[in-house]
């Protein structure tokens, strides 16, 4: 999923302190999972921005809405009636979210409340981590199902480097290094052929590296 | 026991202090309280484990958001105490209730009037 990190408030008050009418738009997908940007969060910021408002003297409407998803125009359109009625929308879902909603409706401007971080998953409540990068050509079939490209700092294909010591990474001791992991996993797999392979160069063409991306599936298109 | 205890403090029962949520003492500082306390079982002797652990860090997480918005943190807290001890219960409200007159009125309560 996509991980994000509530911002502070402080920062989403220099935000919206301008407007009087602001709808906090929530997401009910990764941002509910990562506790960022779902209903409870939703709750949570829009009562602690009334009343810092409030206790300014000033007069400020702040009202609440969560969606299913912010990246699918259909649950979008959910607000298309009411949209319009407010000086500004907050959307705490990931920056797809807000940019999403921002080209939906072109009149409100759309502010970020969350921080985008990652793609990664809950290795306990309050734990996330990055576990993928995107890069649009998987080699985890190759690595025993660990990604060097996400995991490894250095995003090597033929690794460890001289930096891994003691199976944690130079840049941080507390950070595993990603091509222990992967030679561990194949010796317990029995696969240690596998590492012996010299990875060839990768195509970083379906990467950041050859601009914004873009999926086309002429076989689900309507 | 008949003890005393203020009569100004409303209960909220709750089926474990694990249940209570930010938003729930965020709404009733919103409604006008002047204080919201929570208390919970002894810290290792939660029936779930760790409803009071729980409910200490959502206390705490209220507490910044307060701070934040310009509203005393120390206007909520939670304590930890054992279903046997009525005494001192009561005592706990009688500290909240004096803590909570020294701070004066919930500012949000304040500024609702001045808007009226």
């Amino acid at each position: 999923m996509i991980v994000a990190d509530k911002k502070p408030i402080e920062e989403i008050i220099e935000e919206i302190k301008d407007y009087n009418k602001i709808l906090i738009l929530g997401c009910n997908e990764c941002v509910t999972v990562c506790e960022a940007g779902g209903k409870k969060e939703v709750g949570i910021l829009a009562s602690a921005l009334r009343m810092y408002f409030l206790n300014q003297g000033k007069e400020m409407k702040i009202d609440e809405r969560t969606l299913e998803r912010q990246c699918d125009n259909e649950y979008l359109e959910e607000i298309r009636d009411i949209a319009d009625e407010y000086d500004a929308i907050l959307s705490l879902a990931c920056g797809v979210g807000v940019q999403f909603t921002a080209e939906r409706y072109h009149s409100v401007p759309v502010y970020p409340g969350v921080n985008t971080c990652f793609l990664g998953a809950t290795e306990e409540r309050g734990l996330w981590t990055e576990r993928c990068q995107a890069c649009g050509q998987c080699i985890l079939a190759y690595t025993g199902g660990i990604c060097p490209v996400s995991r490894c700092a250095k995003r090597l294909l033929n690794g460890p480097c001289g930096g891994s010591s003691n199976g944690k990474c130079e840049i941080n001791k507390e950070l595993d290094c990603a091509w222990q992991l992967i030679i561990d996993r194949l010796k317990e797999l029995d696969r240690l052929d596998d590492y012996e392979k010299i990875f060839p160069l990768k195509d970083w063409s379906t990467d950041r590296a050859g601009g914004p991306r873009k999926v086309v599936r002429e076989d689900v298109k309507l | 026991m008949r003890l005393q205890y203020p009569a100004n403090i409303k209960i909220i029962r709750v089926p474990c202090t694990g249940k209570i949520d930010v938003l729930h003492i965020l709404r009733a500082f919103e409604k006008g309280a002047d204080g919201v306390y929570a208390v919970g079982c002894m810290e290792g002797d939660c029936r779930y484990e760790s409803g009071n652990f729980r409910a200490k860090k959502r206390v705490e997480q209220a507490q910044q958001i307060l701070n934040t918005i310009g509203i005393s943190g120390e206007r909520t807290r939670m304590y930890n105490l054992s279903s046997g001890e009525g005494p001192l219960f009561a005592e706990i409200a009688r500290e909240m209730t004096e803590k909570i007159r020294k701070l004066g009125p919930n500012p949000i309560k304040l500024a609702k009037k001045k808007a009226a």
